[in-house]
């Protein structure tokens, strides 16, 4: 599905609108514990069954770091090709809110983490490169729960303290595939990583999106809006939508923007301002006394460098040179870290052109149906491989390979088992074969007159006949030759 | 029999150790003191029959080879004690019962020692006379009417009126040094991240030092041995080796270069602040040490440089008290701003609103750069001050205090005039460099003066050396009728 | 710098604390004589200094990602002025 990525404006009365987008993506980090205490990270636990003295903010407790955040976001930030700065600093963020304890939360202000780096995007029509602007390291708050009581909030604080890595983009955008595949080139190479699992529905991703729009053409940046908290790919493309067309419409009214921060309501497809206007908050950013500044070595960076495994980008030019696959093939085999070993286990075992054709056609096609993850895919790497094998060496057709094929995923079973016990082998034998055409050319001599008055179309009513005669077990390829031959004398 | 009550930690342990009188009759001795002491309104909470099994407990298996073994003490009602009520001084805590133990108290338990009770203090450790305490004004035994000082003004009462033998107290800008000074008491603020501040209600992170208060600078010594250890809990906490500070303390101190810096010499200090600084100059200058002049540039900046920092992380570590997980919460309120905003009004007093008003300002967007940044800058300067000079000389002597203790009530009106206090203290603070105040003198009305010595990081042993060298030497006593007992 | 009486209402409403027109008046001027001490630092000028950013010299210390924290649900509730066996309860906000 190659569609043309087309320009996405806003038609508006009078002008066509760009829009330009920023996302600052959240992202959860996988460590056993949280940023700077003990507590466990896991997801589901029963309410504040993992919260520390620490994470709740009692009097006189203080934070420690966890090395092995501060590695997976050093991890994240090669991923990202960026900068690692070796000395950063972690600011106090102060407002109040009932799932932040602390009353401010610990992040990274004027010095993060990581500076710029870039993104790799694989767009139908070419790729772009998306700017980083920096990725830093923050606490996430707990959880506030509004729909139990009618008149209380309920207030869970296992989350409150988990790492994230907050991940900014410069505002490269342009339009909804854009960000589609942003987000999920992101969430690819936190995956392969093993730094994020990048578990939407449980919130271990989210993203803030700035949205400004302006005229085609014009270099300016407009005013923007950022709609908080948008916790999946779809409403992130129907917020950008419904905001930009909001914007231009005020504009071409006349009116301006306001610099303001909103919300996108899920029922009604909407952004809508977040009440109090007056209550901008101030968050009176400063360098948080209990914690020094963080120094990184350049060492740590080049042995986790080192140690790095290959990531998208890298795997697809590899896929594309050495398997020969095209950019698009190489381009959806690598999307994910799971599909890329599946691919490369069955390529291992058969053909690797053959290969990604099942996997993208009928493995996906399974997959889908069933609402299924390759992780849990009925039909293993290793077995596909056999059955691409079978297919290659010729002892079954191609045909029969989709029936084969079909049986696996309902039982499992080694396709090999399957064309025994079923007996699908493919019919190979010349002999057999001209044995069976030349009956069936006995049989049909009227459209053997016809065929060679030039009626070439009936070819096809043979090659059919064999297959109900043999039960589509005949090698058509075998079939098509003596097929010819024999019709030529 | 002697009155046991009176006698220093030191001698105190070294009878435990000896035999000569039992845990249990320490502890019924100062409890007894308290008991008659309540007009001084030294202790918010009493942990007395606490105290009295713990004693018996002790005397029951006597472990002896410890630092403290066997000692009553009690402790400002700062350190977090497990299942002992704490308040920091405020209504925010007023029924606040941690479930944990603080570091620094957990040290001293470990060396032999129980809870004796929680002493006053100014509320969330913001004042310098211990008048700002929902608890209620501590008196100075030196004179009734008179403050203690603040905010370890609690803990320096008890101190001089033996109600425990020695105790501890935290220092920001001068907590526990003024009050020393004050009540003709010894107290150290030690090198910032030399003693942990895991467990202690938090007021201003990068300056907050816990140190002891003792009546000697011997017991200075021993108690500031239990209460240095690491603690990986605290990020800001330096790892060294432990020192012997007690085994150590020597008065040996020819050729130790002490220097006297002229920009503490303030407009109108009082003639006999003056006369207690030339007499230090004297003790030491007998005692074999070198007089110095230095100059310490910024001195004058101090002061509003800590009146900037301490209120913005004060007004951050004050955030967490929002009615939701502990302390106070108003019953007042239809939705959760309404609810913050009443639970802090109603359980924050008035200098510390002040404070957290005068932090969230300096913070705020567009004040940063010029108060906030300003005062980190500022501070900068007067470390590097400090670095200059020790290259020259190991110590820095100056008057603690530019008073001796005042009135209650006498400087509640003016907060300037209150702050001004701490014009000595404070630069200690800021840098982050250990300082002790020894009682050295006393003024007409025969109230104490306190002579500080400022000294290198982690360089306790020499300060304790030389404080010790001006405790032989200064010729000061203090005995006081015990007016207060009922 | 003249600190007036929006200035601290603002504020006051920034660090969620109520103020009656009484509190509010006192504390400007506390805070007005407070301000025009604290300024003495204007006389200074610190253009090429850099701001203290620690008091030590040490770089941050870390600790090994292990699990040896929290569990301890009753303990953390326990203080709590509302709750109920698993949440802590609060006042619902005005959207």
């Amino acid at each position: 599905m190659s569609k043309k990525n087309s320009e996405y404006l806003i038609k508006g009365d009078k002008d066509k609108w760009e829009v330009v987008i920023g996302l600052e993506v959240h992202a959860q980090v996988i460590s056993n514990s949280k940023l700077f205490s003990g507590s466990s990270t896991k997801f589901g636990a029963n309410p504040n069954t993992q919260v520390s003295l620490v994470d709740s903010a009692f009097p006189g407790m203080l934070p420690v770091i966890n090395k092995y955040c501060v590695e997976q976001a050093v991890k994240t930030g090669l991923g990202l090709n960026a900068k690692i700065n070796l000395h950063s600093v972690f600011d106090r963020k102060n407002y109040f809110y009932a799932d932040l304890p602390q009353g401010y939360q610990i992040s990274q202000y004027k010095n993060p983490i990581v500076g710029e780096g870039k993104v790799v995007l694989d767009l139908p029509n070419g790729s772009k490169t998306i700017g980083i602007e920096r990725l830093h390291l923050e606490q996430d708050a707990g959880k506030s729960i509004h729909d139990i009581d009618p008149n209380n909030t309920y207030v869970d604080l296992n989350r409150s303290g988990i790492a994230l890595m907050e991940i900014v983009s410069k505002p490269d955008l342009r339009s909804l595939d854009e960000v589609n595949a942003y987000v999920k080139k992101l969430r690819s190479i936190m995956r392969y990583l093993e730094t994020c699992d990048g578990n939407m529905q449980e919130g271990s991703l989210r993203a803030d999106v700035n949205v400004s729009v302006r005229k085609l053409g014009e270099k300016k940046l407009g005013t923007r809006c950022e709609i908080k908290n948008v916790n999946s790919i779809k409403f992130m493309q129907m917020a950008i939508d419904y905001e930009a067309k909001r914007q231009v419409g005020l504009l071409e009214d006349g009116k301006s923007i306001d610099q303001e921060t909103r919300l996108f309501d899920t029922k009604k497809n909407e952004t809508r301002s977040m009440r109090s206007k007056e209550d901008a908050h101030d968050y009176r950013y400063f360098p948080d006394p209990d914690l020094l500044p963080l120094k990184i070595d350049q060492k740590l960076i080049d042995d986790i460098k080192k140690k790095l495994p290959e990531l998208p980008d890298q795997k697809k030019d590899r896929f594309i040179k050495e398997y020969a696959l095209t950019p698009y093939e190489a381009n959806v085999l690598v999307s994910e870290k799971e599909i890329s070993d599946y691919y490369e286990e069955v390529a291992k075992f058969s053909d690797k052109k053959l290969a990604a054709t099942w996997i993208m056609g009928d493995l996906f096609a399974l997959l889908n149906n069933k609402d299924l993850s390759i992780a849990e895919s009925p039909v293993s790497a290793k077995n596909l491989g056999k059955l691409i094998k079978s297919i290659k060496s010729g002892e079954i057709s191609g045909r029969i390979a989709k029936e084969v094929f079909e049986y696996m995923t309902q039982s499992g079973e080694d396709p090999k088992k399957i064309i025994e016990s079923k007996g699908l082998k493919q019919q190979s034998d010349p002999k057999e074969l001209e044995k069976i055409i030349k009956e069936i050319l006995k049989k049909n001599q009227k459209n053997v007159e016809k065929y060679k008055s030039g009626k070439e179309k009936i070819f096809g009513f043979f090659v059919g006949e064999v297959m109900k005669i043999s039960k589509g077990k005949a090698n058509p390829q075998l079939v098509n030759e003596i097929l010819k031959k024999l019709l030529k004398g | 029999m002697t009155d046991i009550t009176k006698k220093s930690l030191a001698q105190i342990v070294k009878a435990i150790k000896g035999k000569e009188i039992s845990s249990t009759e320490v502890t019924a001795a100062f409890i007894k003191n308290i008991e008659k002491s309540k007009k001084l309104n030294a202790f918010i909470t009493t942990c007395s029959d606490e105290a009295m099994k713990n004693a018996k407990e002790f005397d029951k298996n006597q472990k002896l080879d410890s630092l403290l073994p066997g000692v009553p003490i009690a402790v400002k009602d700062l350190f977090c004690t497990k299942s002992i009520k704490t308040t920091a001084g405020s209504k925010m805590l007023e029924n606040f019962i941690p479930t944990y133990e603080s570091t620094i108290t957990k040290n001293l338990w470990s060396e032999g020692a129980f809870l004796l009770g929680k002493l006053n203090c100014d509320e969330y450790a913001m004042g310098s006379s211990n008048e700002t305490s929902f608890y209620g004004n501590v008196i100075n035994p030196i004179a009734d009417q008179t403050v203690p000082g603040g905010s370890s003004g609690g803990s320096a009462s008890a101190l001089v009126a033996d109600l425990t033998p020695a105790t501890i107290g935290t220092d920001t800008g001068g907590s526990i040094r003024q009050p020393a000074s004050f009540t003709g008491t010894v107290g150290l603020k030690p090198t910032y991240g030399l003693c942990s501040r895991w467990g202690i209600v938090a007021f201003a992170s990068s300056l907050d030092q816990a140190g002891p208060m003792t009546k000697t600078v011997e017991d200075c010594a021993l108690m500031l041995e239990a209460m240095a250890t690491f603690d990986k809990k605290d990020s800001t906490s330096i790892k060294k080796k432990k020192e012997n500070y007690f085994k150590n303390l020597k008065d040996d101190i020819k050729g130790i270069k002490i220097g006297i810096p002229k920009e503490y010499r303030v407009d109108n200090m009082p003639k006999e602040i003056e006369i207690l600084w030339e007499n230090g100059k004297k003790i030491l200058k007998d005692a074999g040490a070198k007089i110095v002049d230095i100059s310490l540039n910024h001195t004058k900046y101090a002061l509003p440089a800590y009146y900037i920092v301490a209120p913005a992380e004060a007004s951050s570590n004050l955030a967490r008290y929002d009615g939701i997980k502990y302390g106070h919460r108003s019953s007042k309120g239809s939705n959760l701003i309404e609810m913050y905003e009443n639970t802090r009004s109603e359980g924050f007093g008035d200098e510390v609103k002040r404070r957290i008003l005068i932090g969230t300002y300096v913070l705020s967007s567009g004040y940063y750069d010029a108060y906030y940044l300003k005062a980190q800058k500022v501070r900068k300067l007067i470390k590097e001050d400090f670095d200059e000079s020790f290259k020259n000389v190991d110590a820095i002597l100056t008057p603690s205090t530019p008073s001796s203790a005042f009135k209650i009530g006498e400087k509640k009106d003016d907060p300037i005039s209150m702050y001004l206090n701490d014009i000595f203290t404070v630069p200690a603070n800021l840098a982050g460099i250990p300082a002790i105040s020894i009682p050295s003198g006393k003024d007409k009305k025969d109230f104490p003066l306190g002579l500080q010595l400022i000294g290198k990081p982690l360089d306790e042993q020499k300060l304790l050396n030389i404080a010790l060298a001006i405790e032989k030497r200064s010729g000061f006593k203090q005995s006081l009728k015990r007016w207060w007992e009922n | 710098m003249s600190i007036d009486k929006d200035k601290i209402k603002h504020v006051a409403k920034l660090a969620r604390i109520s103020l009656d027109e009484k509190k509010t008046d006192s504390l400007t001027k506390d805070l007005s004589s407070i301000f025009k001490f604290i300024e003495k630092l204007n006389e200074l000028n610190t253009k090429n200094i850099e701001p203290l950013t620690s008091i030590l010299n040490e770089p941050l210390r870390s600790r090994t990602d292990e699990i040896n924290d929290g569990k301890i649900k009753d303990q953390i509730l326990e203080n709590s002025p509302k709750k109920n066996e698993e949440f802590f309860i609060v006042p619902k906000v005005v959207d």
